[in-house]
């Protein structure tokens, strides 16, 4: 198994704007951040934060309205040689016949096309020959869209919602043939889920979107140790010179979710937060300044608040 | 050597320690041997679905207890022993006396069990905190 190194960072945002209507809402909204390449970065948020949006950006399929987007330090673009896309819809031709479909992914992706994992993805012995793509599941529709991703020899899988109809066993299996490409390849993977507890195993980086702005981005085990939940007698007062993310009453005294700065207090009760619990109060929380590792840079771009 | 790891994501330990306890397990029992291959890091990953570095972090700690050693292109094998099994162990006589001594004295399973992991705790300081934190 071998990490080949690869300097250039894999995804860069900075500022990225965008809304769908001229007076309609900005689904992106100054959002900035830094993927490093090699990493398996789960990218999270409620529905409306903008993950489908960002990730359909990424892949060049939408254009921004403000600020960049740069995968391996160069512009994103449809059709980017690198950059692999599973769209949410799973855009397939319905007519088609899984053989047709697998073709299809050689001819778009001429010597850039690994067949041998795509066939594998795929496993044909679940289909029959004739059968075509309109008459399939949703989730076995599903693994033929990311079959394509795979092929296709890319070096940025941006993955929206993988998972999502995939029943049990071929969320295990398919997740499993996902990170022996990325331990045979160093591929970067970006992918979005609902589920915070099926990418904590495989994800070792962490994007969090809230209302198209970025609220925590960086190495989960580095984000999970910059936090604590604690435990302790007495109020809030108690915990000034922390910053907290959120906090709530526990009998006489409190419990916090806070970001860790300088030595706890001889009577606190001091653990680690899980990825879920991270998540869930920044975003209940979103007042609080966002976190990123490594610090965003200042935005050559105005960048709008967050209202505190 | 065929070696299958159950990941229990909802156990609270997390899957790197999961993988080092169940070889260091394996050895205990006879499970695995010295000089006994374990399967890579790539066909682990695959497996389990678990992030490549968890496992790599598994098979690192592995070896720096000397219990495995990896040789490139080769593979991972097995190369240290864990204690013998607990039934020929010295020790058992004067624990069993000692635990005996504390029941009659009306100590609780539950209460000598957090005594001895105290005790434990104090002599072998783990290098990792010893928290139970619920796993996402």
């Amino acid at each position: 198994m071998s990490y080949p190194p690869r300097p250039d960072a894999a995804l860069v945002a900075d500022g990225v704007s965008k809304r769908y209507r001229r007076r309609g809402p900005d689904v992106l909204d100054g959002c900035t951040f830094h993927i490093p390449a090699g990493v398996v970065c789960a990218l999270v948020g409620p529905n409306g934060a903008g993950k489908s949006t960002l990730l359909e950006l990424a892949a060049g399929v939408q254009r921004t309205d403000r600020g960049s987007l740069e995968a391996f330090g160069g512009q994103v673009w449809a059709g980017h040689p690198r950059v692999a896309h599973l769209a949410q819809h799973r855009p397939l031709f319905h007519r088609f016949t899984v053989a047709e479909t697998l073709r299809l992914g050689a001819r778009l992706n001429v010597g850039n096309w690994d067949a041998e994992l795509a066939t594998r993805v795929v496993d044909p012995g679940r289909f029959h020959k004739d059968d075509r793509i309109g008459d399939l599941s949703g989730g076995e529709r599903t693994r033929i869209a990311l079959a394509l991703a795979l092929g296709k020899r890319a070096d940025l899988l941006l993955l929206d919602e993988p998972m999502a109809d995939l029943d049990v066993l071929a969320r295990q299996e398919l997740m499993g043939l996902l990170m022996a490409h990325v331990a045979d390849t160093g591929t970067t993977v970006v992918m979005s889920s609902h589920i915070i507890s099926e990418l904590a195993d495989a994800c070792d980086h962490l994007l969090l979107l809230d209302e198209g702005t970025t609220r925590l981005c960086g190495g989960i085990d580095e984000l999970v140790a910059a936090h604590a939940v604690v435990t302790l007698p007495g109020g809030l007062d108690r915990l000034a010179g922390h910053t907290v993310v959120e906090a709530r009453p526990a009998g006489r005294g409190t419990s916090a979710l806070i970001r860790t700065a300088g030595a706890p207090g001889d009577d606190w009760e001091v653990r680690p937060p899980s990825l879920e619990e991270l998540v869930l109060a920044h975003l209940a929380a979103p007042g609080v300044p966002g976190l990123a590792f490594p610090p965003n840079p200042p935005s050559r771009l105005h960048v709008k608040e967050t209202a505190a | 050597m065929a070696f299958s790891f159950r990941i229990d994501r909802r156990s609270g330990v997390p899957s790197y320690v999961q993988i080092v306890q169940q070889v260091q397990q394996a050895l205990r029992l006879g499970l695995l041997q010295p000089g006994d291959r374990l399967p890579t890091a790539r066909a682990v990953v695959e497996a389990t679905a678990l992030n490549p570095n968890t496992v790599l972090k598994a098979y690192r700690e592995l070896e720096s207890q000397g219990l495995v050693e990896t040789r490139r292109r080769h593979g991972t094998f097995v190369t240290g022993t864990l204690g013998a099994s607990s039934a020929d162990s010295p020790w058992r006589a004067e624990l069993a006396d000692v635990a005996a001594r504390a029941r009659a004295a009306g100590l609780e399973r539950d209460d000598l069990a957090a005594l001895f992991t105290d005790v434990l705790e104090d002599l072998y300081p783990s290098k990792e905190p010893d928290v139970v934190s619920p796993q996402a």
